[in-house]
């Protein structure tokens, strides 16, 4: 079903538009990426190509990748209902350059891009209404980012004496701690000076199975 | 409420210069502030209603006054720890909640081919009794909004029967933390299936008695009948999924569709409305309860004895009992219980029919013991967005009843 999905997909662009191909989730899931110039012509075409018919965007949300030059990734899922079937889009992007809106084509989009934007900074073009959405009025940073630290950076509390709730920084009475659980027994294949072991060793069958097959 | 007063430009102290013609102008638009603490908001929706006379002409609805930052908790946390943050999005249905996320693992971690034929019977059932949990409240509340209090004590009492199971079965009234990546946590109790049974025997009975209440109610259909009305076309554009998209004659639904567990196996119909309004979005409620009763007990005669999850030590805790006798048994359990397993890199978008629509998982792993990301796709979250196009030229009253028929839940659209 993903294959004539993608064959489908792939003669209604012809090579217009610079969109590569992948699958997620072990062949099940067909996913796009496209270009910032590329995402309104292709999100058109599969909205309005009567043989794909996305008529739906269910969601549009953000992925952040620090180490990379284009740190952003704006994910976007839609469904056909007449073909039943999903595709992804992703389209990267930085702090600066500008996604262009979905929401002419899908008014649905207006929430999830202000919620893009709120949570990642990425910046949507042609999105009229470019405020924040989750977070509390006046709010500083954009907290889905991985560098901002889990705990924020200010807390609230009711002042008896000012009469409101204000704002100050946050004191933790102990540091936030995150533990490494990348156990080297498991990403360490080979110990030093124990290298010769895999040449006696069988293949072994299944990788879920062999602690558990000790006597 | 700022400037509630129509008087305002009559005053005679008003910028009025001698020289110009004195000009009297009625301005009778307001804004008005519904919510955040207003017991028909649903929760804490702050709505900024823009007002000409009685009539909506603008609808702003602010959310976030519970955002509690669960994406962002979960990427702190182990896969199974991160389970327990799903019953609290979507309060009224946690079951279905945990239902996507475990899903959605599963498919990450490729064990979702072999999950045990009865772990999958056990949360088709406890997903369907959900649903009519979920109905139940939000059919008797929405008609509490329009005036009518005696669906609420009835749909109460009931719900507090299913809440029970709930409690029997996983030890907890609501946040069950029940189902589980590789299946659910434990077996149901021997006793679940005679209470199930017995509950019902006498639900139909109830569902009538609701039916006489409220579907032929001259005052409940003057609320409801052609008030926020939105067609196909519409509602697809908006994001509308589940009963809001079926009330507007779209027999879409993820069960049938694109069916996950034995839903494949389920025999049941799609109540479909006819005119996308406030009324049909309470008539398909009604008539996916019964639905639902029906997929219930199919479950309740398919079901044979067996294993309740894989039988991978590696992703499900081993029994108590081999814990005090196998040191590989007490391994694994130490495992799992501080660094949890690692699930392949990749992603995924696993959607589920959520008694308010489609609840999606947006997962995507790196290989570590916790999520990358996980992005948690709300179905209220679109349908409150189309508040201004379903509300703009009602009454302000109607916006009360449009809110109702949503099915709005703050803990999953702020998330």
């Amino acid at each position: 079903m993903v294959d004539a999905l993608e064959s489908d997909i792939r003669a209604s662009l012809g090579d217009r538009l610079p969109v590569e191909f992948s699958r997620a989730r072990y062949g099940a899931e067909l996913v796009l990426h496209a270009t910032r110039e590329s995402l309104l012509p292709l999100m058109l075409l599969l909205r309005d190509t009567p043989s794909l018919d996305f008529a739906q965007l269910m969601d549009v949300c953000g992925v952040d990748w620090p180490e990379r030059p284009e740190r952003f990734d704006v994910v976007y899922n839609l469904l056909s209902l007449t073909r039943n079937a999903r595709v992804t889009v992703i389209v990267p992007t930085d702090e600066s350059l500008p996604v262009p809106s979905v929401a002419p084509i899908w008014p649905t989009a207006i929430w999830f891009e202000r919620e893009t934007w709120d949570m990642y900074g990425v910046v949507f073009a042609g999105l009229a209404d470019l405020r924040r959405l989750l977070t509390d009025y006046g709010f500083e940073g954009h907290p889905l980012r991985k560098d901002f630290p889990l705990t924020g950076f200010v807390e609230v509390r009711y002042d008896e004496e000012a009469g409101r709730v204000v704002q100050e920084p946050v004191k933790l009475t102990q540091d936030f701690r995150s533990f490494d659980f990348m156990s080297p027994w498991e990403a360490m294949t080979s110990l030093p000076g124990d290298e010769k072991v895999h040449l006696n060793r069988l293949p072994t069958p299944e990788p879920a199975k062999t602690e558990g097959d000790k006597p | 409420m700022s400037d509630l007063s129509p008087t305002e430009d009559l005053s005679p102290t008003g910028p009025t210069e001698i020289d110009t013609p004195r000009r009297i102008v009625e301005m009778d638009s307001h804004t008005i502030n519904f919510g955040p603490q207003h017991p028909a908001a649903h929760g804490v929706l702050r709505l900024i209603l823009e007002m000409k006379g009685e009539v909506v002409e603008r609808a702003d609805p602010h959310i976030g006054l519970l955002h509690r930052g669960t994406e962002k908790l979960i990427e702190y946390k182990t896969y199974l720890q991160a389970l327990p943050y799903f019953d609290r999005l979507d309060y009224v249905s946690p079951m279905c909640m945990e239902h996507a996320f475990a899903l959605g693992t599963e498919r990450l971690l490729g064990i979702d081919k072999d999950i045990p034929e009865r772990a999958q019977y056990i949360r088709v059932m406890f997903a369907e009794l959900t649903r009519i949990l979920n109905h139940l409240l939000n059919v008797t509340t929405y008609a509490l909004d329009c005036g009518a209090i005696t669906p609420a004590l009835w749909g109460f009492e009931q719900r507090e029967h299913l809440l029970e199971m709930y409690e029997m079965t996983s030890g907890s009234h609501y946040h069950a933390n029940y189902f589980r990546p590789g299946g659910v946590a434990k077996d149901i109790p021997a006793a679940l299936t005679p209470k199930i049974e017995a509950w019902m025997a006498q639900f139909p009975a109830f569902l009538d008695e609701l039916e006489r209440l409220l579907t032929g109610n001259r005052i409940f259909k003057q609320r409801t009948v052609d008030i926020g009305v939105m067609t196909a076309e519409q509602a697809m554009a908006w994001g509308f999924s589940g009963p809001c998209l079926r009330a507007s004659g779209m027999a879409w639904d993820l069960r049938k569709s694109q069916p996950y567990d034995v839903y494949d196996r389920m025999q049941f119909d799609i109540p479909v409305g006819r005119n996308g309004d406030c009324y049909d979005r309470y008539l398909v409620r009604m008539q996916e309860m019964r639905q639902s009763m029906r997929i219930v007990r199919q479950c309740l005669d398919q079901m044979k004895p067996g294993p309740v999850k894989i039988l991978d030590n590696k992703i499900v805790p081993p029994s108590r009992g081999t814990m005090k006798r196998s040191m590989e048994a007490l391994i694994h359990h130490f495992k799992l219980y501080t660094e949890g397993y690692h699930v392949p890199a990749g992603s995924t978008y696993t959607v589920t029919e959520a008694p308010k629509g489609e609840f999606g998982v947006y997962l995507v792993s790196d290989g570590t013991n916790k999520p990358y990301r996980c992005k948690i796709r709300a179905p209220g979250f679109a349908h409150l967005q189309a508040m201004e196009e379903l509300s703009k030229g009602h009454m302000l009253a109607d916006a009360v009843s449009i809110i109702g028929s949503l099915d709005i839940v703050f803990g999953e659209i702020d998330r």
